[in-house]
């Protein structure tokens, strides 16, 4: 819904209720106006056992949705839960065109009518998807006429492309950043990615159910120089569950030190000690082996997990490092909590929560597939999704933050740079209160470079005001 | 012949039916499913059990494939990643291959039959073993790394994009132009698909000539006076084809299955793509169409070849 909806209050208590003015008079694409008849219908058809959507979990609490007026849309929850109101701004699909057809096969999936600034013109299958500006829409046309998106599967190539100007905006790789930044016709952009890279230790293994020894870990691995020589220097070392640009993150954490010396007493404290001289650290007996997975086909992984060993075995730990496919991977190894260590990464949301991740009652069937269980933290999460005031739940979070660090269930290894490479032709055409439009360079905002490409032009001539 | 089209269509048939539930089980033995690849912290596993009750996954295996075959002969096959028709999946990627491989095909046999047979002609000559040299070359590099040094190159002399099937700006085009940027377009990945081929095919009517020419009716025409150009073009030649008959039965199948790396490569929207993802994705309906296509192909090429060999080989006879 998002922009669709002028405003929206929460009325908090046992059974929240929140209630979304939608604006008036937008159209869909094919002309008829949307209501809060289209929000609910999208709303029971994800709720529709029959529909194949995986969605359905995150409006489980929804005890109700009503439509009071055609402008207004209302849904009740069984009990508090703040997160819930992210996931209002969900796609909205027309009622008068999906009321009658079976929404997983209708041909409305690759032809859709939304009620966006660019309206569907055609998709072709691995090649482009072409959208076109929409005279109606509701804030006013784009200046763009039209927007092609490429489907180019071998990304590294994709550079040929923008350098031979056949795309005009792309992400890119860490290690063609330096390269394009070099290009005279080209702006490279470079923002903190909403989410991390971590090592994970699987708590199902006595030997990482000491915090000393993951501490230990984390004081032996080198996240300054994972960043340096993986991302090319595209990242910040990541201090615990948040990526630290988010309001939620708690900036009193800092990252554990690099401190090799550090590691090895604190294993030794454990009772790690190399007592028969192999360079491998050993205790009752037992050299201290594991096993260190990730999936196969991202380099970025790999060549973490790479650094890892060698850090590890310079301080005694024999890791043995291996690649699976990606179901492979998840069905016999995290699924079946069959693993030592893993290198994954979790792309976050703008609401805090990440019960499924942390919270003991996950650790069977749940995100929580190290098994790691900290009743305060448990405790910290419960609390976190049933408070709507985003000053109380900043505290909680940071708290939950702190505790979290401490325990190093994880390595908190980084959180990369989103990079992307545009056309330097493209400005932003502004209007000024006297009327007057003006060009001005294109900025990265906080919600994205794509937030304001309504506002997108390429000029003919170019006389640009800073 | 009669009823040896009619035997080798039973045969066929029993063959294919075998390859299908081979097929169908090392899919569905292989680990992961469509549903469990979602690493997604907000889907919660009641709702993972409800969708494979939607795509039937609950079932035991043997009721997955009669269900699948029945699907497919109702023409309500669908593909578990985006709800499509999978036959309409396929059609729509299917002629871009076809072309890819046509032109690619028609490099090889234009070019490596003529190359062959004038290496065999001049044995050991220094052009002979520049042939033979190029041609371990072009089995022996790897076909991607030459695909990304060809386009490295190309855009570095021409400047000009060379990804994909075609420009996607061209309303200032004149036909003429569009004509032109297909055949740009299409250059590149033939002939790097065209060069492990060539050299095979080339290496291949070289030795089948240079065998064919110790043969006792060669000589018999040497020695009755024929003229040497004669019997090398006319007797040797034609008998050192008959081999390549084969070879043109194999290539049918190849003519619809894709190249996955070259049309990763070059962005090329086609069958490899296709198949690519449908098997990293688990999309059972799509995978097992595609490999009964290219399965009923391979016996199809199989039976032609057959035929033509009885056609062309007055020694070989079919009762």
């Amino acid at each position: 819904m998002g922009e669709l909806a002028e405003s929206w209050e929460v009325k908090r208590g046992q059974e929240p209720e929140i209630t979304f003015r939608l604006r008036k008079g937008v159209l869909w694409h094919d002309g008829k106006e949307f209501t809060a008849h289209d929000v609910k219908f999208t709303y029971d058809k994800i709720m529709d056992e029959k529909t194949n959507t995986v969605r359905r979990s995150s409006y489980e609490l929804v005890k109700k949705a009503e439509v009071p007026d055609p402008y207004t849309f209302r849904v009740t929850y069984q009990q508090p839960f703040s997160p819930g109101l992210e996931t209002w701004s969900m796609g909205i699909i027309p009622k008068h065109l999906l009321e009658k057809v079976d929404i997983n096969t209708t041909p409305f999936n690759r032809k859709p009518v939304g009620t966006g600034p660019f309206r569907f013109v055609e998709w072709v299958s691995d090649e482009k998807i072409v959208v076109e500006a929409n005279p109606d829409y509701f804030q006013r046309k784009p200046h763009l006429d039209r927007v092609i998106y490429r489907i180019i599967p071998e990304t590294s190539l994709s550079e040929m492309e923008i350098l031979t100007r056949g795309i005009d905006f792309s992400g890119i790789y860490p290690h063609q950043y330096r390269r394009m930044r070099e290009v005279p016709f080209l702006k490279t952009f470079s923002q903190p990615s909403l989410g991390y890279t971590y090592l994970g230790y699987n708590f199902k293994n006595p030997l990482f159910q000491d915090r000393r020894v993951r501490r230990a870990f984390t004081h032996a691995i080198n996240r300054e120089e994972i960043v340096q020589y993986v991302l090319y220097g595209l990242g910040t070392e990541a201090t615990g569950p948040f990526p630290s640009h988010l309001w939620y993150a708690n900036p009193g954490v800092k990252p554990i030190p690099y401190d090799p010396q550090k590691s090895r007493q604190l294993l030794s404290e454990a009772g790690w000690k190399d007592s028969d001289g192999d360079g491998i650290l050993d205790k009752d007996g037992k050299p201290f082996r594991l096993k260190l997975i990730t999936n196969s086909g991202n380099e970025i992984r790999r060549d973490v997990g790479v650094l890892v060993q060698r850090q590890l075995r310079e301080i005694g730990i024999d890791v043995a490092f291996e690649l699976y496919e990606w179901s492979v991977f998840i069905n016999k190894f995290i699924n079946e909590r069959h693993f030592d260590a893993c290198i994954l990464g979790w792309g976050l949301s703008v609401d805090p929560d990440a019960y499924e991740i942390w919270h003991s009652s996950q650790i069977e069937k749940g995100f929580n597939f190290i098994s790691y269980r900290n009743p305060e933290v448990d405790r910290l999460w419960e609390e976190g999704r049933r408070e709507y005031d985003t000053e109380k739940r900043k505290r909680i979070y940071w708290r939950i933050h702190e505790l979290i660090a401490e325990d190093q269930p994880y390595t908190f290894l980084f959180v990369p740079l989103g990079i992307s490479a545009l056309q330097k032709k493209f400005f932003l055409m502004e209007k000024e209160e006297a009327g007057k439009e003006r060009l001005r360079e294109i900025q990265l905002e906080k919600a994205g470079l794509m937030y304001d490409l309504i506002k997108w032009t390429v000029p003919q001539q170019v006389v640009v005001e800073q | 012949m009669g009823s040896f089209i009619l035997r080798r269509s039973l045969q066929m048939l029993i063959t294919l039916i075998g390859i299908s539930i081979l097929s169908w089980v090392v899919i569905t033995v292989a680990p992961g499913g469509p549903i469990d690849l979602h690493m997604d912290p907000k889907v919660s596993p009641k709702i993972i059990e409800q969708m494979k009750k939607n795509y039937d996954l609950d079932k035991p295996v043997y009721q997955q494939y009669f269900l699948w075959l029945k699907k497919l002969f109702t023409g309500k096959l669908y593909s578990f990643k985006d709800g499509r028709p999978v036959m309409q999946k396929i059609s729509e990627r299917i002629w871009n291959t076809l072309l890819l491989n046509l032109v690619a095909t028609v490099i090889i046999f234009s070019l490596a039959i003529p190359l062959g047979v004038f290496s065999a002609k001049r044995q050991y000559s220094f052009l002979d073993n520049l042939g033979t040299f190029g041609a371990y070359l072009g089995i022996s590099a790897p076909s991607f790394w030459l695909a990304y040094l060809l386009i490295l190159g190309t855009v570095e002399l021409f400047g000009y994009p060379v990804l994909g099937m075609r420009s996607f700006v061209t309303e200032d085009f004149t036909t003429a132009e569009i004509v032109m940027d297909r055949i740009w377009h299409l250059m590149l990945p033939s002939v790097i698909l065209a060069i492990g081929g060539l050299a095979g095919l080339s290496r291949y009517t070289r030795s089948s000539m240079l065998e064919v020419v110790r043969q006792d009716y060669v000589r018999t025409a040497k020695a009755k006076g024929l003229p040497e150009e004669t019997v090398f073009y006319k007797h040797a030649l034609r008998n050192a084809l008959l081999p390549i008959i084969t070879i043109f039965g194999f290539l049918i199948p190849d003519l619809i299955g894709g190249s996955i790396i070259m049309e990763s490569v070059f962005a090329w929207p086609g069958i490899g793509r296709l198949s690519y993802q449908a098997v990293l994705a688990r999309d059972y309906p799509v995978v097992m169409t595609i490999l009964s296509i290219s399965a009923v192909l391979t016996l199809i090429g199989n039976f032609i070849a057959d035929i033509l060999y009885g056609i062309a080989d007055p020694r070989i006879r079919y009762e």
